[in-house]
């Protein structure tokens, strides 16, 4: 058994006594690559956030603002997309993801969501670019408006509706996690995109994100027993660190934003790489949490044997009651 | 007799005592004969007999080997076909289906080699062949079944360890295996995935056991990661809600 790392006063977890198959995993580890899981998740939350903003944008009146917002909105579900058919194992049957629609699968949710919210944003830049059907594009950034919100959240349950403890266990979290980073990343990509006098709502969106996010994570990080080590250790932890104050450095950064070109741009890409960070954090903490029977077993075990003794209270020296 | 098959009414499974496991491997075998499965790369591993390790893409079967202090442990591993099966669930494009045996599998003519169900299974039984990028597991021989005959592992286990039949059979053939055990003093003997109260609402390919479940690298209290489905998804909504309602604040404090 591996002795946990001392060093992260955080972690008050005492080390744990378990028994396993020669230290085997129990689970399978997720086997999607990087960078294509990791950058599909920072894209698709950009593009879903960033449809929120254009919309919103569009009808304060925001222009340029809004076209941006638009574009990045597209972009993102372009590229994510060719990310998530590449991450397949087999890419030239990625349209069997609209074979049919399962609620019990957040990917098909996904998958659908994303096929729909690309059509729409697609409609949307096309409009904007060539200043044909206006009132259809602007009907189209709406209808975006609506699959943004579930683009920027679903990935959070795609990744808790596994058994990697890790992940499972900030079921609640995740969805907050996730919808907080694109907020600060399509905030972000505003503000490198758009000029700085119209730029203030960008402003406020990566500042807000970024606390969103956070929080979200302070949360897991307090909530989470054993099942929360993974993302304190390692590679995940250092990636997790960084996006920590990647994230808080560049909101703090987006509220004097509005004064310089250079605080902008260090602002945008601070909160950039900070939503990048995280993405590869989760998947490198998911991997971690996998692949040490600890996770799996010690609190299965805790589960089962309080159950057994609320059920047969002198079970010791008896056989055991199934 | 296809109509006869699909007409069947129950719903079958796997028992495998492991306490009369001899640990000869004839199933691993018998697996890898019937259904083409490729090799899985000889491995070495210095701990005990055990050389294909763990279930995976390529090992359908696979036999554990304990070694305590005055016994061995035997154990021949299998998918569980559970009644409220994860990978099934979170499949995206309906590869993994039911069958009319009761049992899960995946049509490989389907899967896109997503990979969802592969961190799905609390059991850590199947797995995306990278060479081919498909998912594969246990087919509880379906093509051997629709012809009438029994599983190729079962069929080739030289002491009746793994038991094919009506799930409902099985279970009381376990319950009197175990009675049976204890009675003898072999107080560790215990059931494992029999109950269709546990956290998979039982297993179709369930165990007997001599020790913990963790010893033999199984999970000592499995759930379906989609019973907190919808849980997950509320959780969801409120962060929609909350993305929608953080942007329109955005916009409040500065109208143009
Ligand atoms: S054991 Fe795993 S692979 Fe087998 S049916 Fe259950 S969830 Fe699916
Ligand atoms: S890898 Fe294949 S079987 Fe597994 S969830 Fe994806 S499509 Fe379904």
């Amino acid at each position: 058994m591996r002795a946990g790392r001392g060093g992260d006063p955080a972690v008050t977890v005492p080390e744990a006594e378990f028994r396993s198959y020669y230290g085997q995993p129990v689970l399978k580890p997720p086997v999607w690559h990087e960078p294509h899981m990791p950058v599909y998740l920072y894209l698709g939350g950009l593009s879903g956030a960033s449809s929120v903003v254009a919309a919103a944008a569009r009808f304060s009146g925001h222009d340029r603002l809004a076209f941006a917002a638009r574009m990045t909105a597209f972009a993102g579900a372009g590229l994510g997309s060719g990310l998530l058919v590449a991450e397949l194992g087999r890419p030239e049957r990625f349209l069997n993801m609209l074979r049919v629609f399962k609620v019990t699968s957040p990917m098909s949710v996904g998958s659908w969501t994303l096929a729909v919210h690309g059509g729409l944003t697609a409609a949307g830049a096309a409009s904007a670019l060539t200043g044909l059907l206006p009132l259809a594009g602007d009907a189209a950034v709406m209808a975006s408006a609506l699959t943004g919100p579930v683009m920027a959240t679903y990935t959070g349950v795609l990744l808790a509706d596994t058994a990697v403890p890790a992940w499972h266990a900030a079921r609640r979290e995740m969805p907050f996690l996730f919808a907080g980073s694109a907020l600060a990343s399509a905030g972000a990509a505003g503000m490198l995109t758009t000029p700085r006098a119209e730029a203030a709502p960008a402003r406020v969106a990566a500042a807000l994100g970024a606390v969103m996010e956070t929080t979200a994570a302070a949360i897991i990080e307090r909530r989470l027993g054993l099942e929360g080590e993974p993302y304190h250790q390692g590679r995940a932890g250092l990636l997790i660190k960084a996006s920590r104050a990647l994230t808080l450095a560049g909101g703090l950064l987006a509220t004097v934003a509005g004064r310089s070109r250079t605080l902008t741009a260090m602002s945008g890409l601070a909160i950039t790489a900070g939503a990048l960070c995280t993405r590869f954090g989760m998947l490198a903490a998911g991997k971690a949490s996998a692949l040490d029977p600890k996770y799996t077993v010690v609190p299965q075990r805790d589960r089962a044997t309080g159950r057994r003794l609320v059920a047969v209270p002198d079970q010791e020296g008896g056989p055991d009651t199934p | 007799m296809t109509q006869e098959a699909e007409t069947r009414p129950t719903r079958v499974g796997f028992f495998t005592d492991t306490s009369i496991c001899i640990g000869c491997k004839a199933c691993e075998v018998a697996c890898k004969e019937w259904n083409g499965v490729p090799d899985d790369g000889f491995v070495f591993r210095a701990t005990s007999y055990d050389n294909t390790g763990q279930l995976g893409a390529d090992t359908w079967r696979h036999v554990a080997f304990i070694e305590q202090d005055d016994r061995w442990l035997m154990s021949s591993d299998v998918c569980k076909h559970c009644t409220h099966a994860a990978c099934l669930d979170v499949c995206p494009t309906g590869a993994l289906f039911r069958t009319e045996f009761d049992t899960v599998v995946v049509q490989a003519d389907i899967c896109n080699g997503c990979g969802y169900c592969v961190p799905a299974c609390p059991y850590g039984v199947i797995d995306r062949r990278e060479r081919d990028g498909r998912a594969w597991k246990c087919t509880m021989c379906y093509d051997r079944q629709r012809g009438g005959l029994e599983p190729a592992c079962a069929k080739a286990c030289p002491t009746d360890s793994i038991q094919f039949g009506p799930l409902d059979e099985l279970r009381e053939r376990a319950a009197a295996r175990l009675e049976r055990l204890h009675a003898d003093g072999v107080a560790e003997a215990r059931l494992y995935g029999d109950s269709p109260d546990d956290g998979v609402g039982g297993a179709g390919a369930f165990f007997l056991l001599l020790d913990e479940p963790e010893t033999y690298g199984l999970p000592p209290d499995p759930v379906v990661t989609t019973r907190d489905l919808p849980e997950m998804w509320r959780w969801a909504g409120g962060a929609a809600v909350a993305l929608v309602g953080a942007v329109a604040a955005c916009f409040l404090g500065s109208r143009r």
